[in-house]
């Protein structure tokens, strides 16, 4: 390749990886991360959990890795328009990169309650800026309410809990984590708040948000108002696109990519939050994920198809959530299943098949304690990835080994 | 001091799987390899502190139960994101039918 160079926007999980596995695959040539946040790269998953080392902040790499990889690293600088015909990136700070090849990697920025700006008792959460001015409402005396019944908003209840905040969880949906998540996994988890003295409220109307001088007081619209010191908002998280899509780059609920991640230019590729694609094992259906392991698998597909190959990004979806000492883990999206079968691994763990109506394993989804269901939704996923019809009889006998079915 | 640690039974642990074993206040995970040889490492991941014993033994690999990092258990190395240091791994050896790991 010319000596433009391999060019990463966005400096979270899909463009480190990214930038790490260019060189693993050899490159060369000059790779230059950019990103916007004052840190060295750090993990996200740890923000909204309540683990033992709560507040610390995890390096996604050793900070001597850039050095030793020849890669370099802009910190805290912002890249803000992309000429195509150029092949020119401009930075807020007026610099110029050429590339030869481009990656996006800008993920999303949390959705915002309409009409609610941020302040100090109202927040988002997506840095660790956002996670440390949380982290100061939940005292031992304090009382705060978490809009959202997602997983980022009941990973931060149970974090609250932990430390003895007071938390009232409201949910404008009849119950929580209604995408992607089966009713008796989540009715699980509200049975496992409630007991922990989460106030959980399903399916209620909230009328008003008045952020005032000692603290915050919402109004529900059967006349209802209660008062807390902060409001924490988890409605969800939106793909920052600006970038590509004032460049004319094919936005469709993200940056739009094709199977080898590559954008509607073909010297650019995007990868994580940040982009929607085919997913291959499932007809070709277009999605947008926002999962860890899935922002790290696309860096590095999109690593290998910017140094020319055609790697076609064919992973199963997956994600986890922790709360208290229960994981969740979905392995496959379940959409289009018609029916379901139960493995009960311990009165605690339980794992749910979804099948469609040829008998093809689609999606499983476990909770429970610590690791239990961990090795089952694994082989669950390669199952999923073969297009296995497993023998629901098989499925629901845990004294089967799932292994025995690959 | 090295010493040998009586561990199980050979037939306690399944071809191509691992237990956990805890001895002196130190947790392994012990592996039977699809070739019917025995290894042991450190309990827990180096990614975070999760027990390895949950995770999922393919070939020589060991996966991690929390993120699936991935390690050779025979070498301990890492095989990649999101886990970049090294297991320690031990000295194994079966004498009559039972698995001992070399500690200390
Ligand atoms: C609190 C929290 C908890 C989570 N927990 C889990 C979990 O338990 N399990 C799971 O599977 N997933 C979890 N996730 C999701 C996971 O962290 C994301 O999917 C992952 O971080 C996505 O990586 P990414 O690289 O696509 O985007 P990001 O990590 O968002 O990185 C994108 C980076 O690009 C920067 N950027 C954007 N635009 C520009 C620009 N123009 N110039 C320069 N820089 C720019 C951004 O500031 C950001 O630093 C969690 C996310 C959050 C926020
Ligand atoms: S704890 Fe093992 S990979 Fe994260």
């Amino acid at each position: 390749m010319g000596d433009k160079g391999m060019v990463i926007v966005g400096a979270g999980e899909a463009g480190v990886r990214a930038a790490f596995a260019l060189r693993e695959r050899g490159y060369q040539g000059t790779v230059t991360l950019i990103g916007d946040e004052p840190h060295l790269p750090y993990e996200r998953p740890p923000l909204s959990k309540g683990s033992e080392e709560a507040g610390t902040v995890r390096a996604i790499v050793a900070s001597e890795r850039f050095a030793e990889a020849g890669i370099t690293f802009l910190r805290g600088q912002r890249a803000i328009s992309l000429d195509l015909a150029r092949h020119a990136l401009r930075l807020e700070a007026g610099e110029i990169l050429s590339y030869e090849r481009l990656l996006l990697a800008t993920g999303a920025a949390p959705r915002r309650f309409p009409g609610l700006a941020t302040s100090d008792r109202i927040h988002v959460l997506r840095t660790v800026e956002d996670a440390s001015a949380i982290r100061r409402h939940m005292r031992e005396d304090g009382r705060v309410a978490i809009l959202g019944g997602g997983f980022i908003g009941l990973e931060l209840a149970a974090m609250g809990r932990k430390l003895g905040t007071a938390v009232t969880l409201f949910e404008a949906q009849p119950r929580v984590l209604m995408r992607g998540v089966p009713e008796k996994l989540a009715l699980a988890l509200q049975a496992r708040h409630a007991a922990e003295g989460v106030e959980l409220l399903c399916g209620v109307g909230i009328e008003t948000i008045a952020d005032g001088e000692s603290g915050v007081t919402i109004g529900f619209a059967d006349g209802r108002r209660i008062e807390v010191d902060a409001v924490v908002v988890g409605i969800g998280a939106q793909p920052n696109t600006r970038l590509a899509a004032e460049a004319g780059l094919a936005i469709d609920n993200g940056i739009a990519v094709d199977r080898h991640l590559a954008t509607s230019d073909p010297h650019i590729f995007a990868a994580g939050d940040c982009c929607s694609f085919p997913v291959t094992a499932y007809g070709g259906r277009r999605v947008r994920l926002e999962s860890w392991r899935n922002a790290q698998e696309q860096g590095s597909v999109a690593a290998a198809n910017m140094l020319g190959e055609a790697a076609s990004f064919d992973a199963v979806p997956w994600f986890w959530s922790d709360q208290y000492d229960l994981t969740l883990q979905v392995a496959g999206l379940s959409d289009g299943a018609t029916s379901t079968v139960g493995r009960t691994l311990s009165p605690e763990a339980e794992i749910l098949f979804h099948l469609d109506a040829e008998g093809r394993l689609l999606a499983a989804s476990g909770l429970g304690p610590g690791g239990a269901v961990a090795r089952d939704i694994r082989l669950a996923e390669m199952l999923i990835a073969r297009g296995t019809r497993a023998d629901p009889a098989a499925l629901a006998d845990p004294s089967v080994k799932l292994k025995s079915l690959l | 001091m090295s010493t040998w640690i009586d561990v199980c039974d050979k037939d306690e642990i399944d071809e191509e799987d691992v237990i956990r074993f805890d001895h002196a206040g130190k947790s392994y995970a012990v592996y039977r390899s699809p070739e019917d040889s025995f290894h042991a490492t450190d309990g827990h991941c180096t990614h975070e502190n999760v027990h390895l014993a949950d995770g999922l033994v393919m070939d020589d690999i060991i996966e991690c139960p929390k993120h699936n990092g991935r390690f050779n258990y025979k070498t301990g190395q890492a095989k990649g994101a999101p886990v970049c240091v090294n297991l320690k791994t031990y000295a194994v050896k079966v004498d009559g039918g039972r698995v001992f790991i070399q500690v200390g």
